[in-house]
C-alpha cells in the first residue's frame, strides 16, 4: 500500500498551510459535486491540474490513483448510456444508447476526476499529523481527530497481518470455495484480526501513557499562515464562486 | 531507587505473583529471567503503574505510588521498552515518533527536534528522522524504539525482551549501547548470553517468587531439562 507517498516533497503546495488547504479542498469539492453544468465542471478540471503541477508530483503515480476512481466511473459508463432514457443517439446491438444518458456519464467523470485530483493535491502532500492537527485547530473534535489518525497508523499493521494470517492458511492447504468451511475460516480470520486490534490497542495506549501521553498530541511544525496560504485559500475560493456563477 | 515488597497479582483466579520482594539501586543492572508466563512482565507492568498490585508497596524514587496519578511522574523517568516494536512506534515519522516523549515533558518543538538529533546520533541512526516507521526492518524499529525511550533522558531503563527477532549484529550493537551507558536498567530476557553480557546480576521468577541467582546456577535453572524436571 503506498499511502502517505506524496506527503514528502517540498514544492510550493507541500510547504502552504494544511488548514488552507484543507478548507479550499472543502469548498471546492462542495461547489463541484452539486454543479450540473458540463462546462462548469470541465473548468473545474483546471484548478486541480495546475495544483499537481505545482506541486511537482510523478504523473504515473497520480494518473495510478485517478484509475481507481475511474475503475468506478467505468461502471457508470457500463450503465447509464443505456438506462437513462431520453433522446435517442444510436443503437449498440440491442441496446439504444440514450443522449442524456451519455451527458450525465461525462458529468460524473469530469466531477470526481476533479474532486479526487483536488484532494491528492492538497491533502495528499500534507502529512497526516500535519492534517490532524489542522483539523484540530478547525475545530473538529478531539476524539474524531485521534480516531482519524490512528485508522491511518494501524491500517497498515492490520493489512500486514491479514497477510500474514492468509498466507498461514493457504500454507495448510486452504482454497477457497463456496461452502460453509470457507465462510467459517474467512470469519475466524475476521475475528481473529479483529480480536487482535483490539489487543494491540490497549498496548499501544500503554506504551503511549509510558511516554507521558495525557489525552493531547503534540506537533512539531507550527504552521503561521503566510501570504501564499492566503493567496491560496483566496484563489480556490474564488475559483469556487465562479464555477457556482457558470452552474 | 525501585522497592517492591511482598507484591501479590492474579489474573482472576489464577495467581501470578505471590510475594514478590525486589529491588532496583542507582547503576544496577539486572537481569530477570524465568519461564514463559512466569509474570516477568506483568511485574514490570506493576512497576510502571500499567497494573495495579491485589496487595503489596510499590515504592519508586523513595515515594509509595498507589494510584493512577501517582505514576504519571514514573513514567517520565523510567523507560519501558516494549516487547513489539509496532506498538511503540506510532508516528507516521521517526522525528515524530522521537519527539513524541519530549514534547509530552513539556519540552519545545525546537528542544525536542534538539533532542531528537542527539538522541538518533547516540545510536548511530544519523539521517533517519525523515524515515517512516512502519518501512523500518525489524532490527532498525527495536533500535528507534530505544531511541523513543532514551530521548526522555530516563533515570531507570526496563526493556521487556529487547534482543527478540534480532540479529547477531543489531545484538551486539544494543548490547553496546547499554553497556557503555551508565543507566540503571532491568532486562527481561530468555537470551542468556545477552543477559550474561548487559547485567551484573540476575534474578529468576518461578513459581510467583523471585529467586537470586549468580550467572551459573541460573544458566542451568533454565535449561529445558530443569524446567521439566522442577514440574
Amino acid at each position: 500500500m503506498g499511502i502517505a507517498e506524496f506527503s514528502h516533497g517540498d514544492s510550493l503546495i507541500h510547504k502552504l498551510d494544511p488548514r488552507a488547504k484543507i478548507s479550499v479542498a472543502l469548498i471546492f469539492s462542495v461547489v463541484v459535486a452539486v454543479g450540473r453544468s458540463i462546462p462548469a465542471s470541465a473548468a473545474a478540471l483546471l484548478f486541480p491540474v495546475i495544483l499537481t503541477m505545482l506541486a511537482r508530483m510523478s504523473m504515473r503515480s497520480v494518473l495510478s490513483r485517478l484509475a481507481v476512481v475511474n475503475g468506478f466511473v467505468l461502471f457508470v459508463w457500463m450503465f447509464l448510456p443505456f438506462t437513462f432514457k431520453g433522446e435517442a443517439l444510436g443503437s449498440l446491438g440491442p441496446l439504444t444508447v440514450y443522449r442524456e444518458g451519455v451527458l450525465h456519464c461525462v458529468l460524473i467523470t469530469l466531477k470526481s476526476n476533479a474532486i479526487v485530483l483536488c484532494a491528492i493535491a492538497l491533502l495528499g502532500t500534507s502529512s497526516v499529523f500535519d492534517l490532524v492537527h489542522a483539523l484540530g485547530h478547525m475545530g473538529v473534535p478531539d476524539k474524531l481527530v485521534h480516531l482519524f489518525f490512528f485508522c491511518f497508523r494501524y491500517l497498515q499493521v492490520i493489512h500486514e497481518q491479514y497477510v500474514r494470517l492468509l498466507r498461514a492458511m493457504k500454507i495448510r492447504g486452504f482454497k477457497p470455495r463456496t461452502d460453509m468451511h470457507t465462510y467459517r475460516s474467512y470469519a475466524y480470520l475476521v475475528g481473529m484480526l479483529l480480536v487482535r486490534s483490539f489487543h494491540r490497542s490497549e498496548r499501544i495506549l500503554t506504551a503511549m501513557k509510558c511516554r507521558g501521553f495525557k489525552g493531547k498530541l503534540y506537533i512539531l511544525h507550527h504552521y503561521n499562515m503566510k501570504k501564499s496560504d492566503y493567496v491560496l485559500a483566496a484563489s480556490g475560493t474564488l475559483y469556487s464562486a465562479m464555477l457556482l456563477v457558470m452552474v | 531507587m525501585i522497592r517492591l515488597r511482598n507484591i501479590r497479582f492474579s489474573y482472576g483466579s489464577r495467581s501470578v505473583l505471590n510475594g514478590v520482594d525486589f529491588s532496583l539501586d542507582r547503576r544496577e543492572r539486572v537481569g530477570l529471567v524465568g519461564p514463559n508466563g512466569a509474570g516477568k512482565t506483568t511485574l514490570c507492568q506493576i512497576i510502571m503503574g500499567l497494573q495495579m498490585p491485589d496487595s503489596g508497596e510499590v515504592e519508586i524514587f523513595g515515594k509509595i505510588r498507589r494510584q493512577e496519578k501517582d505514576f504519571e511522574d514514573v513514567r517520565s523517568r523510567i523507560g519501558f521498552l516494549f516487547q513489539d516494536a509496532d506498538d511503540q512506534l506510532f508516528c507516521p515519522t521517526v522525528l515524530e515518533d522521537v519527539a513524541f516523549g519530549p514534547l509530552n515533558l513539556g519540552k519545545s518543538p525546537q528542544e525536542a527536534k534538539a533532542i531528537v538529533s542527539e538522541t538518533l546520533a547516540s545510536l548511530n541512526l544519523q539521517g533517519y528522522e525523515e524515515r517512516i516507521t512502519y518501512q523500518l526492518s525489524g532490527g532498525e524499529k527495536r533500535l528507534v524504539s530505544l531511541a523513543t525511550v532514551l530521548a526522555m533522558e530516563p533515570d531507570i531503563l526496563i526493556l521487556d525482551e529487547p534482543t527478540t527477532g534480532l540479529d547477531e549484529e543489531t545484538t551486539c550493537r544494543l548490547l553496546e549501547i547499554l553497556t557503555s551507558s551508565d543507566l540503571t536498567y532491568l532486562i527481561i530476557s530468555h537470551d542468556l548470553e545477552f543477559v550474561r553480557q548487559s547485567t551484573n546480576s540476575i534474578v529468576t521468577l518461578r513459581n510467583g517468587v523471585l529467586e537470586n541467582a549468580g550467572c551459573r546456577e541460573m544458566g542451568e535453572g533454565v535449561t529445558g531439562r530443569a524446567m521439566i524436571a522442577q514440574r
